[in-house]
């Protein structure tokens, strides 16, 4: 459990890092595709990647314990009122 | 006149919505602020995108990349892809669960709550809404903007800025949340094709494809760095990677969260965020570099995107386009006019006895009432006031909400998080936002001209102080850096040395429940959902 908090939290570190990419900083080429600079081009594909990271938190990070969560004291919530009403 | 038609028929179908939602409204304060917390999966996504959208996301970033270059997409929106949905995964779902434990409709609640203390709660509903007001507003004037410049100034600003305040209202005030997510299905669905669609139209317009373009302003050693970073620091760049902070902690964003109707509904829309900001910041910043070529010499490049559809599109498509536009506008400006209402009603009237004295639907009618109010007021603010001022409360409104991001997470996380923690990161938060927009002010005059280096605030300061072209900076970072880090050491220091709320308050947020897996017997799991089952919205 500790082993993939630990890996989770570098692989998140690892792509916050890669958004500082230096190396393309005052670089206009190759461009991409014939037109995308390529600065602009890694950026895009960041998001790419950040939207696998999103899917692998979710595939092995998720909070699950809270899809169980319930009203504490339902009769106190003002949904309980109304349905009662 | 044919694009001002296509806007026309847009705003009505969005007040038609609003008052459709009307006739399925109950009379309480859950159902209008959060829609009987019953928000679906997909329509989750669509609505909380559409409620950290604005006009900036289109017509803003454009004008950015047609000033600073391809640089703003890293800076602001690959950035944000990262960030929002990493706080939306960590903070909104628990958001939600104690908003489903304990009923909190509002963070301010929540604070009170986990605290055991009213005034920390009356000071972070001070802070949020003077930084929230000011976004209000520049919605509005954003708005009668665009319906301007769309119309070719057939529609008086003032106009425009009317409509746009008369449609929110209709919207917010019949539909309540559930009209707003509603129209946030239509609004998002327009506003994420707008990019494609505008890159699309425009190049089959240009002969030589967009290619010969960009290597033209490559090679022209006077435009060469708007396909380059060479005129951004690298500080500034890193900076500007904790402001997307903010987002989970602007309380219309907020507020979204309390809504879902499952926990699950969080899934889809951490996973395509990324993508979602992408498709709209994409193109908008290419064509705002390319509009360099295609329209030079504009004195004002936020309008860069509707020069090159009005020149390059159909004018039924650049009215079709025209209403994404303002679907960016008005998706979020509903959100916090929403959001406003929610917090004075339940923060202050309810709070305050309001709720015992009139009961729920007593509630309601205020809340309606202060929409009126306040939606009328943010109009005249916005016909009197100069944009430039919001706009800089705005800016400043970012890293103000960024920075309280440190209390969010210790009053969600850390059990020994103290009142007067989150006090002192508060007042700490509070005095950066007056020490910065008094530093602008003072070096407003001294500002350095686009390519020129920072200059000196306080030359006995050395470069502790400094002014670019657009922002004070310390040590060459955005005053975001020291926020955020100063709010966090802050919540630390203070909260160890001060003594912890009681056992009982701890124990209520921090049992076995929330923070371990919870597997219900299979006897057990019909009982433990059957109070929870509600249509989704």
């Amino acid at each position: 459990m500790k082993i993939k908090a630990v890996v989770l939290t570098v692989l998140i570190l690892v792509v916050y890092v890669l958004h500082q990419d230096f190396w393309n900083w005052n670089k206009a080429e190759p461009l991409v595709f014939g037109f995308l600079p390529v600065g602009l081009a890694y950026h895009a594909g960041y998001s790419i990647l950040a939207a696998g990271l999103m899917a692998v938190l979710v595939k092995v990070a998720w909070p699950k314990h809270l899809e169980n969560v319930q009203p504490r004291n339902p009769e106190s919530t003002q949904d309980q009122k109304e349905k009662q009403g | 006149m044919i694009p001002v038609i296509v806007v026309g028929i847009y705003l009505v179908i969005i007040a038609v919505i609003g008052s459709v939602a009307f006739s399925r409204s109950k009379a309480n304060t859950e159902d209008f602020f959060l829609a009987n917390r019953a928000v679906g999966s997909m329509v989750f996504f669509l609505s909380i995108f559409a409620t950290n959208m604005t006009a900036f996301a289109i017509l803003g970033s454009s004008g950015q990349a047609y000033r600073q270059g391809i640089g703003i997409y890293g800076l602001m929106a690959s950035s944000s892809g990262l960030v929002i949905p990493l706080t939306i995964f960590f903070i909104g779902t628990r958001l939600w669960a104690i908003g489903q434990r304990f009923g909190h409709q509002t963070q301010v609640a929540f604070f009170r709550d986990r605290w055991e203390c009213s005034t920390i709660g009356t000071l972070i509903f001070a802070l949020s809404v003077a930084m929230l007001v000011p976004y209000m507003i520049i919605s509005i004037m954003g708005g009668g903007r665009v319906l301007n410049d769309i119309s070719g100034g057939r529609v008086a600003y003032w106009l425009g800025c009317a409509i746009v305040a008369l449609v929110v209202t209709i919207n917010v005030f019949f539909g309540g949340m559930r009209g707003t997510v509603w129209v946030n299905i239509f609004q998002t669905t327009l506003f994420l094709i707008f990019g494609a669609v505008a890159v699309a139209v425009i190049s089959h317009d240009l002969p030589g494809g967009f290619g010969e373009y960009i290597q033209k302003i490559a090679g022209n050693p006077k435009t060469g760095y708007l396909v380059t970073r060479q005129r951004m620091p690298e500080r500034y760049f890193w900076s500007y990677t904790l402001i997307p902070l903010s987002s989970i902690m602007f309380p219309h964003m907020a507020i979204m969260c309390f809504a879902a109707r499952k926990v699950t509904a969080f899934k889809r829309t951490v996973m395509l965020y990324p993508l979602a900001i992408m498709a709209i910041w994409l193109p908008c910043i290419f064509l705002g570099v390319l509009g360099t070529q295609l329209e030079p010499g504009l004195k004002n490049p936020d309008g860069i995107l509707l020069h090159l559809l009005t020149d390059h599109a159909p004018v039924w498509l650049a009215g079709i386009l025209g209403a994404g536009i303002i679907s960016a506008v008005m998706g979020s400006d509903t959100h916090q006019v929403l959001a406003v209402s929610t917090m004075f009603t339940k923060d202050v009237f309810a709070h305050y006895g309001g709720k015992a004295k009139y009961g729920e639907r007593g509630s309601v009618t205020f809340a309606r009432g202060f929409i009126l109010a306040v939606t009328g007021l943010a109009y005249l603010v916005a016909l009197i006031t100069p944009e430039s001022i919001f706009e800089l409360a705005v800016r400043f409104a970012f890293s103000g909400f960024a920075a309280m991001a440190p209390v969010m997470i210790a009053a969600l996380f850390w059990k020994r998080s103290t009142k007067y923690g989150a006090l002192a990161s508060t007042l700490w938060v509070a005095a950066w936002l007056i020490l910065t927009w008094y530093l602008q002010r003072l070096s407003d005059g001294t500002a350095p001209k686009p390519g020129q280096p920072p200059t000196l605030i306080f030359v006995a300061l050395g470069h502790l102080f400094e002014r670019s072209t657009a922002n004070v900076t310390v040590y060459g970072f955005l005053p975001v850096v020291p926020m955020v880090l100063g709010s966090a050491l802050l919540m630390i220091l203070v909260s160890w040395v001060t003594p912890p709320p009681s056992k009982q308050t701890i124990d209520k947020y921090f049992e076995t429940e929330m923070t371990q897996a919870q597997a219900p017997g299979p006897a057990l799991q019909p009982t433990l959902t059957q109070g929870r089952l509600r249509p989704s919205v």
